[in-house]
């Protein structure tokens, strides 16, 4: 069998963090929503009734079409996307066909043979649809989605695997939220996918016939469905098989696409202006002003973390990957000048506090404020880093700071020589055993050694002080 | 005589049911009606912007703020046949 190419595209629906819709002023439907309670004479449709476009709905497909490097086209229109299904009761979708916000531009992913820049074809914004539920013997709309303001994203056919499908969605995914501009939350919806794949011999400049997967909300699915996809047309074509222009939807619980009965003509949606939009006009002062407001790439904060923190490329990676860890990490780490110490912190005992709580760093009481200190103490020998440990949850869970916390209990590490001796005689005076063995050439006792001497100060001994007494006792008694 | 206008097609596409007389009378009268719209493509219209929109008016925003939406009983008053809040359906074969 020859070789064949595989070429993939994404079209990516993504819902903007609005209050309102994105013609009338319903609120924002939750998932758990009670049916038909966020609805009016607009979204529902009415003959009559007249759309009012939502300025934020616009300056945040604007402010998503410049963090992707789109060209904002100054003067933008609206259209009527025709077709009749029950989740529209107007029978149009509003959405932008001739004149969309934002055109070109591109994500740049990583793919084992190097990076690889994906293209933007172009950004729209358009209304969702209402949700129909299906039962047994009949279907219910509850329009409560209807008019939510959606932003389309859509790529050239430039990914050739599911993995490069994953990669340019996480990348943008991260891309949008660093912005601002949506919560991408997979489980509430606000992600949504519609893929279209082809296949073609190797050397055939022409693309293959493709085959259009719609509105897939999960990850999961959707690399399964590329999988399945691909897999399917590879096999057709290898049994001399042709592949037809269609919509398939994907089956989760069968793993499998299938052909949606299709009408003919029922993709000719007859786009015609909406004469009840007037077109925006965008000012150029205006873009500029929204551009400078836009947050750091995720990929140009990690190298710039990197350089000015000194901490290594897997820690900024990981620092970087979302943006209110980042804020949190670069201001512990501006109070306290030590980038890396901050680093260590927040990529073991911070991270493991917040995947064992579930919450975000901005959803608990700890500050960056309270770690930079934290910092400062164990630096400065007032603790030790065991205490600095055991402070940590405290402060995660409560707030508060660790100086005061370390005064009120008489936490302060314990650097009195004299003091600490008295320790070490203790230790070796138990543990004579440990003594011989070390004696006897096993250098590991004197590890225990120190161990049961910072039992016995509680904890609070300076450790490096008390392996210096240890050294020195025992190189006094060999 | 090229046809501008298929009305049996549009007539598909706007789920409209035209016995073989009304598409005949249809066709020839929107024929009409279209060419009298593409007379403007006898003019030379080099350098001209399309006009966009019947209004000169651009920016009709509104900020984004809630406002009370609608009583459902109001509108689901209207629906031939509920279940329960949502509008109830005859069962929907998914299409494309």
């Amino acid at each position: 069998m020859s070789k064949y190419l595989i070429t993939i595209g994404l079209e990516t629906h993504v819902q903007l963090k609005t209050n309102t819709k994105m013609f009338c002023g319903c609120g924002i439907a939750v998932l758990d929503r009670e049916p038909n309670t966020n609805v009016c004479p607009v979204c529902l449709g009415y003959p009559g009734a007249l759309p009012v476009m939502n300025r934020e709905a616009v300056k945040l497909t604007v402010m998503s079409g410049l963090m992707l490097g789109c060209e904002i086209n100054h003067v933008s229109t609206f259209d009527r996307k025709n077709y009749f299904y029950p989740d529209m009761s107007k029978d149009y979708q509003i959405t932008q066909q001739a004149k969309p916000l934002c055109q070109g531009g591109g994500v740049t992913i990583q793919t084992p043979a190097g990076p690889k820049r994906v293209r933007i074809n172009h950004i729209h914004l358009e209304e969702d649809a209402a949700k129909i539920n299906h039962y047994a013997r009949f279907s219910g709309v509850d329009f409560n989605r209807c008019g939510t303001p959606l932003m389309e994203i859509v790529s050239e056919p430039d990914l050739s695997s599911p993995d490069e499908a994953m990669a340019y969605l996480l990348a943008l995914k991260q891309i949008l939220v660093y912005a601002g501009v949506s919560d991408c939350n997979l489980e509430e919806g606000n992600l949504r996918c519609d893929v279209n794949i082809s296949v073609r011999p190797e050397g055939q400049a022409q693309l293959g016939t493709r085959a259009e997967i719609k509105n897939m909300n999960t990850f999961k699915g959707i690399y399964a469905a590329l999988e399945y996809e691909i897999a399917r047309q590879l096999a057709t074509v290898a049994r001399g098989g042709v592949i037809v222009q269609e919509t398939r939807r994907w089956e989760p619980d069968l793993g499998e696409t299938q052909s949606m009965r299709s009408k003919e003509n029922a993709h000719d949606y007859r786009y015609l202006p909406e004469p009840d939009l007037v077109p925006v006009a965008l000012a150029p002062e205006q873009v500029a002003a929204w551009r400078a407001a836009l947050p750091e790439m995720p990929a140009a904060r990690r190298e710039r973390m990197m350089a000015e923190y000194g901490i290594p490329e897997y820690d900024a990676g990981v620092l970087a990957d979302a943006r209110e860890n980042a804020d949190f990490f670069e201001a512990a780490a501006r109070l306290c000048g030590q980038g890396k110490t901050v680093s260590n912190w927040f990529m073991t005992e911070i991270m493991r506090l917040l995947s064992e709580t579930g919450k975000t760093i901005t959803e608990c009481p700890l500050t960056p404020a309270a770690l930079a200190e934290l910092v400062v103490l164990v630096d400065t020998r007032v603790i030790n880093g065991p205490t600095a440990k055991e402070l940590l949850p405290e402060l995660f869970r409560e707030g508060g700071m660790p100086d005061a916390l370390v005064r009120a209990r008489g936490l302060g590490q314990v650097s009195d020589t004299s003091a600490l001796e008295g320790f070490v005689e203790q230790a070796l005076a138990a543990n004579a055993k440990s003594v011989e063995d070390f004696r006897a050439g096993k250098k590991a006792a004197a590890g225990f050694l120190v161990g049961q001497v910072m039992k016995l100060s509680k904890g609070k001994a300076d450790p490096q002080l008390v392996g210096k007494l240890v050294a020195e006792k025992l190189a006094g008694l060999a | 005589m090229s046809h501008t206008i298929d009305v049996a097609y549009v007539a598909e596409l706007a789920r409209l049911e035209l016995s073989p007389d009304e598409k005949r009378t249809f066709q020839q009268q929107l024929e009409t009606i279209v060419r009298y719209v593409e007379k403007i493509g006898e003019l030379d219209l080099t350098g001209i912007e399309p006009t966009l929109h019947g209004q000169s008016l651009v920016n009709v925003f509104r900020e984004d703020v809630v406002v009370p939406s609608l009583d459902r009983e109001r509108f689901l008053a209207n629906a031939p046949e509920r279940n329960g809040s949502e509008f109830k359906l005859p069962k929907i074969v998914e299409d494309a």
